[in-house]
């Protein structure tokens, strides 16, 4: 093993952990994730301007709390 | 884990998992430690999970990986988004937990923890995990459609109007129990509620920060949110002990009621970024933290169980609720075990997120034992109480009196040992005037929550501060439960009346809005104004109401699934959703037929209509009422009750009937007859990013 490099994502682990936390605290409250709606957006609709992420958060808070959302269980 | 390694390693899990079992249910008359049954419960969900799971997973869907999900082939990045699955799995379980199962095994636990622990563990892999899984991969199969939508596709339109219908009446009496769990702990304590009426402005600063301060940022708003609730539970004592800040700050049950209406109202009416997001997200944050630190408690505490493992009230006279074992204790306990909201979540919610079918036994079965894991901690909190304490809080006014001496009395003579010292120690220990008559479940859960967290972060008067963080985190998710559960009712109100009036679809408009805002939260407030002012305590006339309603809903969901298996010709595996179907119809419907014709007065709605009318037409007056016009209230009360239980059960017998005929005509076609989307297959670039 000696003089093996160590993979490039060894010491990422946990940041990968902690966005996971955070992307999981965030789909909780009804946000998912901002990166991935742009990446989306970049790759499927090039045409279209990606919101910005305030624009998104309100976006996403209206759709949870209004209409059919917001359903809660007991 | 194949192979042999793994095979024995599953073997000593399950033995690991009878063996803690055999002397939880064997052994008697000495007092046992919680870990027996918290490792019974994680051995036996693991091996339910690695076997049953997998095997309904395998054989009854035939779940194949390579099958694209809604959530790949409608990805916007907004609704539909395949998510990593432990993300998932954390989304699915906080919206799924709530305040059922942590107060159905608190109410349960008048019998002894043993018959609600097994059922807990029993329902759980057996009927309420096949539900949530099943769901899941029905819906996830049909473009992540609603339960609604889903009976009426796979039943015809009539059952899909009548499960809808069904559901709205469910979640008026949901709100109105939930609202009376909160008004029960909040009633004549300063404490508890300065610390509720704190989280107002606390919730209106963080919204108005993430709106227009730093918008969209959730964190740090959100640390600087706890902080200050902590500082208010912190805080809170000096208030509720002040001359003249704790008598402005108590409050009798009909006077929260007033207020929970008003702020139903307003809070529903208001824009979502003020009050509800904020509040939403304090509490999610709160509720899975304090999950966690009760499942960390409980393994470094150890504590003792002292409720007896039965006790002499499994004949159904109990003081809690009345009822017997069959099927009372089933219809208690609701959530924990099986659960019928959750078909609501898996169905439409859940399925946008699911990013390939493999994911959904951990997603679906696995949330599902989760949610149980989460009613054993609360059984657990419930019964290392001290039992006269336990029953001194849970038991009405009318049947223990109200000073500590009297109570002590009547519950050492039901054979729970306590004396008045210990009664007012407790009371004193928790910061409160008094530990009497506090039914709901509430405050109980929050006096063994206290009890684990003291034992683990001891400190002179952390207990109090404990006591009114439980009550706190109940609070705060029960009342984010009525701001959202009022506002969707008002929407779904408004569809309703939509078919007659079309102007009231307007949802924009004030005047539709404001008119269905009152209108939903004037049906709960009806039932929580009746559970409050009930002389046997509010929680014996409503909680079965709630549980019958939750669980008839679970047996339409089960229901649905059974139609769709024979629809898919597999008719051999069928056993696997009918055996929960049968057992929660009979339950419901029993549970129904008892709760409505009972002669007793203390169980049946319609005994105790005749007993009140027979005292009016005498004038007579029955304690604790002080005049006529309460009595014949209360009398009008059971008769809707009674009204609304057979309303329960022609709901779900009609959906019985239809489910019969869709299945014979199942039967009838030599084909499968089930409306799965076409499968279209992944990419394997999509197959690599996602599984």
């Amino acid at each position: 093993m000696a003089g093996q490099l160590v993979p490039l994502d060894h010491f990422a682990t946990h940041k990968v952990l902690w966005r996971r936390l955070v992307q999981t605290a965030r789909l909780c409250c009804g946000v998912p994730d901002y990166d991935n709606y742009v990446r989306h957006m970049l790759e499927c609709h090039p045409d279209r301007e990606p919101m910005d992420y305030p624009t998104f958060f309100r976006e996403r808070q209206e759709a949870r709390y209004g209409g059919r959302g917001g359903f809660r269980c007991c | 884990m194949n192979g042999a390694a793994g095979k024995i390693l599953w073997a000593l899990i399950a033995l690991l998992g009878a063996f803690c079992l055999g002397t939880v249910a064997l052994r008697r008359g000495e007092p046992i430690n919680a870990l027996w049954i918290v490792i019974a419960a994680v051995s036996i969900y693991l091996v339910a999970y690695r076997y049953y799971g997998m095997f309904i997973a395998r054989r009854v869907f035939e779940l194949d990986p390579t099958r694209a999900t809604p959530a790949v082939l409608r990805n916007d990045g907004l609704d539909f988004v395949p998510t990593n699955k432990h993300v998932l799995f954390g989304h699915h379980f906080a919206a799924i937990a709530g305040a059922g199962p942590l107060v159905g095994p608190v109410l349960a636990a008048q019998m002894g923890y043993l018959p609600g622990t097994l059922w807990l563990i029993a329902g759980v892999v057996l009927a309420g995990a096949v539900q949530d899984f099943m769901v899941l991969v029905i819906s996830s199969r049909r473009d992540a459609r609603s339960i609604g939508d889903l009976v009426r596709e796979e039943m015809g339109r009539i059952p899909g109007t009548v499960a809808l219908f069904g559901a709205f009446l469910i979640m008026i009496i949901i709100l109105a129990v939930l609202a009376m769990i909160v008004v029960k702990a909040l009633a004549e304590s300063p404490w508890g509620m300065f610390t509720v009426i704190a989280t107002i402005p606390i919730a209106i600063l963080m919204g108005v920060y993430m709106r227009y301060i730093r918008p969209g940022r959730i964190a740090e708003i959100s640390v600087v949110g706890i902080l200050l609730l902590v500082a208010a539970i912190w805080f809170g004592g000096d208030i509720a002990a002040h001359p003249t800040w704790g008598p402005a700050f108590t409050f009798t049950g009909t006077q929260i009621t007033w207020m929970l209406i008003g702020y139903g109202f307003v809070a529903a009416v208001l824009p979502v970024w003020l009050l509800l997001a904020p509040r939403d997200y304090l509490s999610t944050f709160l509720k899975i933290g304090t999950i966690v630190g009760l499942a960390i408690g409980i393994l470094i505490v150890m504590p003792e169980l002292k409720m007896p493992a039965l006790t002499q009230f499994t004949d159904g006279t109990g003081p809690v609720w009345k009822g017997s074992l069959f099927p009372f204790l089933f219809i208690t306990i609701a959530c924990g075990a099986v659960s019928g909201f959750h078909a609501l979540i898996s169905s439409g919610t859940t399925p946008k997120l699911l990013a390939n079918e493999a994911h959904a036994p951990y997603i679906g079965y696995g949330g599902m034992l989760m949610e149980s894991f989460v009613a054993i901690m609360a059984m657990v909190a419930a019964s290392i109480i001290d039992p006269g304490v336990y029953f001194a809080m849970n038991s009405p006014a009318a049947l223990i009196g109200t000073d500590p001496a009297t109570a002590a009395r009547v519950v050492s003579e039901w054979g729970f040992v306590v004396t008045p010292e210990v009664l007012t120690a407790t009371a004193a220990d928790i910061g409160e005037h008094s530990i009497l008559s506090r039914a709901g479940g509430a405050p109980t859960l929050a006096v063994g929550i206290a009890q684990i967290f003291h034992a683990v972060l001891p400190g002179e008067g952390m207990m109090a501060f404990w006591y009114h963080f439980a009550i706190l985190f109940e609070a705060l998710f029960i009342l984010t439960a009525v701001d959202a559960g009022t506002r969707a009712g008002r929407f779904m109100l408004q569809d309703l009346l939509g078919n007659f009036v079309p102007a009231m679809r307007k949802t924009e408009a004030w005047g539709p809005n404001l008119l269905a805002t009152a209108g939903c939260v004037a049906l709960w407030g009806y039932f929580l104004y009746q559970g409050v002012t009930d002389p046997l305590g509010g929680i014996n006339m409503l909680w079965p109401l709630f549980g019958i309603a939750n669980q008839m809903l679970a047996g339409i969901a089960l229901m649905l699934c059974t139609v769709v298996i024979f629809k898919m010709k597999k008719d051999r595996y069928a056993w696997v959703s009918i055996i929960p179907t049968v057992w929660l119809l009979v339950c419901t419907t029993y549970a129904g037929w008892i709760k409505i014709f009972d002669p007793d007065p203390g169980v049946g709605f319609l005994a105790q209509a005749n007993r009140y009318r027979a005292a009016i037409a005498q004038g007579q007056l029955i304690a604790p009422s002080a005049d006529l016009r309460g009595m014949s209230q209360i009398m009008f009360n059971n008769y809707v009750n009674a009204g609304l239980t057979a309303l329960f059960l022609l709901v779900v017998l009609s959906v019985l009937v239809y489910s019969i005929g869709a299945i014979r005509r199942a039967r009838a076609s030599a084909v499968r007859t089930d409306r799965e989307t076409p499968y279209v297959a992944l990419t394997a670039e999509q197959m690599q990013r996602y599984l």
